[in-house]
């Protein structure tokens, strides 16, 4: 009896970052409410909300971008929003963040976009270390023969893979995406969330996702969290909330 | 109701600049180092505007010169000329000329980098990368505008002077040496000092306008248009001010 339940336990995907009252403002306008969200270790969550409605200052805050006005963010049983300089980048460290416009840097080759993190961290690694690092990233987006470009020279999907390899140099355990395939034709934003679930099953990474594309929330979530007037309105799978009747959810699935 | 609107715009974006500045002195002798990019900026804002400096430098001593000759001559007092030209490029035309090209092309060059580096989130993406930001872009560009600007003025003095000879000779004879000898005679210490001081204080002042507008550039590709464009404005009447004030303080000091 007493091995049964322990199975069961283990069962249960453990949480890897925990968001608890979390309260953002800019002025008069309360953008996030008293928001709660667990992000569960090896699985995909997905952020669903209309334009405007505090999705990427919810990512923001979680990356230590924005303070929020309170609450708590635990990573690591750190709480990042208390963390500053060195103890915040080593949190960083640990977590990738996919930006929305891919953030490459326009001075710079494709790899040494890629190899920035890892020489920002102040990581010990061999210069061959870091050559075959890149490598490996490259391989995993299917981008290697673009080492040498640069992001002016990339197509949307290209820099957004570029951007992917970047995030992956440092080999994070959580991932947080903002807008994934937002300004993306719908096949090559189809590849992006295919590449999203291969990390995912490659390096049982946990991801936040960032979206309001259905075809992103359909097959890159395992988990679908609605955010409505800057709250956590609903929670489940996609189908759950789909065949669900509440008008207000109905409206992001009709 | 409309001019306290705008003077009260007006001293919050200078109380945003000076805070901007603030953080400068307090973070420029601070570790990390970014050595790496300060040589880098070295040679993008330094060296690569060499021709362009040295191009308006050569003509300005040129033309500087050829306009002076008709009113020497009335004088009688022809022979003076490479004295004059000289002491006008050394201490005034040379730095306020070079700092105003540096600003045309340095100032705007920063504000729309860095303005494009913002709207794209690429600042964003380096603070996630475990980079002060503030120290990778702005402190080493303000501090590479600081070294180069009196480099360049320097060099741009020479040029002018270079160009002033050969104004000289065009319709007349002057040897090089007498030139040169002329020249350096009518020159002082306190000519060269004050002139060469008040070209780091140029530099600053470009970097900073620079970097100021352009990390605070918002509304996307306009804002982007936007902080170049005023980069170059403010830089190039704060260049004027500094100079007004440069020349209030080397009187008050007995340098003139």
């Amino acid at each position: 009896m007493k091995t049964t339940s322990i199975t069961q336990l283990t069962e249960i995907p453990e949480t890897i970052m925990s968001i608890s009252n979390l309260y953002k403002s800019f002025g008069s306008n309360n953008v996030l409410i008293n928001f709660n969200l667990d992000l569960l270790k090896g699985k995909n969550t997905v952020v669903l909300g209309k334009s405007g409605s505090g999705k990427s200052v919810l990512i923001k805050c979680i990356i230590g971008l924005l303070k929020p006005d309170s609450g708590s963010i635990i990573v690591y049983n750190e709480n990042i929003v208390n963390l500053h300089g060195a103890k915040l980048d080593k949190i960083r460290a640990k977590v990738g963040f996919l930006f929305q416009s891919n953030a490459l840097y326009d001075s710079m080759t494709v790899k040494e976009n890629i190899e920035f993190p890892l020489r920002r961290h102040w990581l010990k690694v061999t210069q061959l270390e870091v050559s075959k690092m890149v490598e490996e990233a490259l391989e995993d987006v299917g981008l290697s023969h673009t080492i040498n470009m640069m992001p002016a020279e990339l197509s949307g999907g290209m820099r957004k893979r570029i951007a992917l390899a970047r995030t992956l140099i440092l080999k994070p355990e959580i991932i947080l995406y903002d807008e994934p395939t937002t300004g993306l034709d719908p096949i090559t934003g189809k590849e992006i969330i295919n590449l999203m679930i291969d990390i995912k099953n490659k390096y049982n990474t946990s991801a936040l996702i960032i979206s309001h594309d259905m075809n992103c929330v359909r097959w890159a979530g395992d988990r679908i969290i609605i955010l409505l007037e800057g709250k956590c309105y609903a929670m489940g799978t996609y189908e759950e909330l789909k065949n669900s009747q509440n008008q207000k959810i109905k409206q992001f699935f009709d | 109701m409309e001019q306290t609107i705008i003077i009260k715009r007006f001293l919050d974006e200078l109380g945003d600049m000076s805070r901007f500045s603030g953080r400068f002195f307090s973070e420029w002798f601070k570790p990390r180092y970014e050595i790496a990019e300060f040589f880098k900026q070295c040679y993008v804002i330094g060296y690569k505007s060499l021709p362009l400096i040295g191009l308006t430098g050569f003509i300005m001593g040129l033309v500087l010169t050829m306009q002076l000759r008709p009113s020497m001559v009335d004088y009688g007092v022809e022979s003076q000329l490479p004295a004059i030209v000289g002491i006008a490029i050394v201490r005034e035309i040379g730095p306020v000329i070079t700092a105003l090209i540096f600003a045309g092309k340095i100032g705007s060059s920063i504000g729309a980098e860095l303005g494009s580096m913002k709207v794209t989130e690429q600042i964003d993406a380096m603070e996630v990368s475990g980079t002060n930001p503030y120290k990778y872009l702005v402190v080493s560009r303000v501090l590479a505008t600081t070294f180069m600007l009196p480099v360049l003025a320097i060099l741009s003095d020479g040029i002018s002077l270079y160009g002033s000879y050969l104004g000289v000779n065009i319709k007349g004879e002057t040897s090089a040496l007498l030139f040169w000898t002329q020249v350096s005679n009518s020159l002082e210490f306190y000519d060269v000092l004050p002139a060469f001081i008040k070209t780091y204080f140029f530099g600053f002042a470009v970097g900073m306008i620079g970097c100021y507008k352009g990390y605070n550039s918002s509304k996307g590709t306009e804002g982007v248009g936007h902080s170049a464009n005023s980069a170059v404005v403010i830089s190039s009447v704060t260049i004027f001010i500094l100079d007004l004030l440069a020349v209030q303080i080397t009187d008050l000091l007995g340098f003139n």
